[in-house]
Formats: C-alpha cells, sequence, structure tokens
C-alpha cells in the first residue's frame, strides 16, 4: 500500500506537471514532447490500478499512433519557429483572467460533483459486469467485447475507417503536370493508334512529327 | 492520505481535465495546441472511467474508455487534416489570425 501511494503521487505529479507544459511551453514541438510524457505518465497509472490492456492499448494508440502524428504536423508545417508571445496580449485584451476563473469554476464544479456524489451511494445498484479476478484483465475485456459489445466494437471500426478516409480526401491535391498511369488507356490502345506505316521516298527521309 | 482510492484518482482526472480546458482559453500560439488540449481533456476522461471501472470492479468503463480512445484517434487524425489543408490555404495557424467567420 505504500508502494501504491508513492507511485500514485510521482506519477500524478509527472502528469500534471507535463500536462501544464503542454499548455504553457512555448515550443509547439516541446508541447507535443510533454503530451507524449503525459500520456506515458497515465498509462503507467491504468496498468498500475490493474487495467493492464487499456494501459498498453494506450501506449501503442496515443504514443505510437497520435503523438507522432501530432509531431509529424508539427514539424510539417513549420510552427514550431514560431516563437509567438505567450499570454500577452496583442490585440487589446487578454484571455489570462476569463480563462482562469472558467478554469477554477470548472474545478470546482468537479470537485463538488465527486464530494456530492459520496453521499448517494445508491448510483451503485446498476447491472454491473464483474471483474473476474481469475483471468487477466485482456482476458475478460476480450470475453465481453466481442460477444456483448461485438456491435459497437464493429462500429468504432468503422468510424477510424472514416475518419481515415475523410483524412485522406481531405489532404488530397491534385497537381497538374504529373503523369499517371491509366490502365484503361493502355489496355484499350490498338495497334492503329500507335503505328502507321509511311512510305519513305528516296533521299528524302521521315518527318517525324512528334 | 496514505490509503489511496477513488477519490485521488477522480481529483487527478478534474485536475487533467481543468488543465485542458484552461490550455484551450489561454491559447495565444498555434491552433495544434488547442487539439493538445484536447487530447488532454479526453484523458482525463479515460482516468475517470478507468478509475471507476477498478474501483466499482465493473468491467464496462474500461470497455468505453476503449471506445474513447477509438474516437480521439479519429478526431485527432480528422483535425490534423483540416488544419494541413487550412494551413496550405492561408499559410497560417496562428489562433489570433483564423477569423475569417468573423467569430
Amino acid at each position: 500500500m505504500i508502494a501504491h501511494t508513492f507511485f500514485f503521487y510521482t506519477f500524478s505529479l509527472i502528469a500534471i506537471i507535463s500536462a501544464i507544459m503542454v499548455i504553457a511551453s512555448k515550443n509547439t514541438v516541446h508541447s507535443v514532447f510533454f503530451l507524449i510524457l503525459d500520456f506515458i505518465t497515465i498509462s503507467c497509472l491504468f496498468i498500475m490500478i490493474g487495467a493492464e490492456f487499456l494501459g498498453m492499448i494506450m501506449l501503442i494508440v496515443y504514443v505510437g499512433a497520435v503523438a507522432v502524428l501530432f509531431l509529424f504536423v508539427v514539424m510539417m508545417l513549420n510552427v514550431a519557429q514560431q516563437k509567438n508571445q505567450w499570454f500577452e496580449a496583442t490585440s487589446g485584451y487578454s484571455h489570462m483572467p476569463i480563462g482562469l476563473i472558467i478554469g477554477a469554476v470548472i474545478f470546482f464544479e468537479l470537485i463538488i460533483v465527486v464530494g456530492g456524489w459520496k453521499h448517494k451511494p445508491d448510483l451503485l445498484s446498476t447491472k454491473i459486469i464483474n471483474i473476474d479476478q481469475n483471468i487477466t484483465n485482456t482476458h475478460s475485456i476480450g470475453n465481453i467485447l466481442y460477444t456483448d459489445y461485438i456491435h459497437l466494437f464493429q462500429l468504432s471500426g468503422m468510424i477510424l475507417l472514416v475518419a481515415m478516409i475523410g483524412a485522406i480526401v481531405l489532404t488530397f491535391r491534385k497537381r497538374s503536370g504529373i503523369k499517371r498511369q491509366s490502365y484503361i488507356r493502355q489496355i484499350s490502345r490498338e495497334k492503329i493508334d500507335g503505328v502507321s506505316l509511311v512510305d519513305v521516298e528516296k533521299n528524302k527521309g521521315v518527318i517525324i512529327d512528334d | 492520505m496514505i490509503d489511496i482510492g477513488l477519490g485521488h484518482y477522480l481529483t487527478l482526472g478534474a485536475i487533467i481535465f481543468t488543465i485542458g480546458i484552461i490550455g484551450i482559453f489561454l491559447n495565444r500560439k498555434n491552433i495544434i495546441v488547442i487539439l493538445m488540449s484536447i487530447e488532454l481533456i479526453l484523458l482525463a476522461v479515460n482516468i475517470n472511467l478507468v478509475s471507476f471501472s477498478v474501483f466499482f470492479n465493473d468491467l464496462v468503463g474500461q470497455i468505453f474508455a476503449l471506445f474513447i480512445l477509438t474516437v480521439a484517434a479519429a478526431e485527432a487524425a480528422i483535425g490534423l487534416a483540416i488544419i494541413v489543408v487550412y494551413y496550405r490555404n492561408t499559410g497560417t495557424v496562428h489562433v489570433e489570425e483564423i477569423n475569417s467567420l468573423k467569430g
């Protein structure tokens, strides 16, 4: 229990500090690096409290795909060089007070919700799927993900497919001046289109009109 | 203080959620940082779901967190594609210069 406490405070401190650094860092590339650190820390927390499968999936999906995507776009768009002012007003007024006020309000609302929820224990009386301690986390998730939630699982696959097609369609750009291969034109090409017989006159040669 | 319970994890989720909200409001730089703040918010929601799932011994929370992960990945891909297209058209992703909707 002491080790659990120690690791929880260590990881949550790292997570909070890196989350602050994500929004406060001047360089966008550093922000992405701190985002990666945040994801890794939270996945360590997940693994620590017994959701191993989700922690590992978070490592793969967030750190391996999403964060690298962010890094890729940040480096491609050349925004890292834009050393912009941080919290300084350029257009007359600053967002700093209103942002802090709204953040504080939301935080206290969340805390109040958690505190008020503690006095309402009858919310627990819903149908639940118990975690079986005898089999692994991955095994139990697989047991219900592919049976009870198979439609939602396939629907999430459709969401990913639509997102992939959407991203491709959005960023696709038709360039002019690129020679592409057209199978239809290649196959439907006849001998008449490509070859022509020319009577060559003596001592004159052929003028190739290309 | 020593005994880590559900409240600690929920508080951690609330803190990260608030940091994400503040990041959206206080952002004066490029719009990519706003997307990263949204990722932070989704991460906080995942923390809440997983901690509820573990402490209430109910596996459905982890399934739900998995679906949120899917949606977050799709959202990041689409958002970054939109940002790339916008940058290609206007040459900037600066928050203050994106005002063609006059909002």
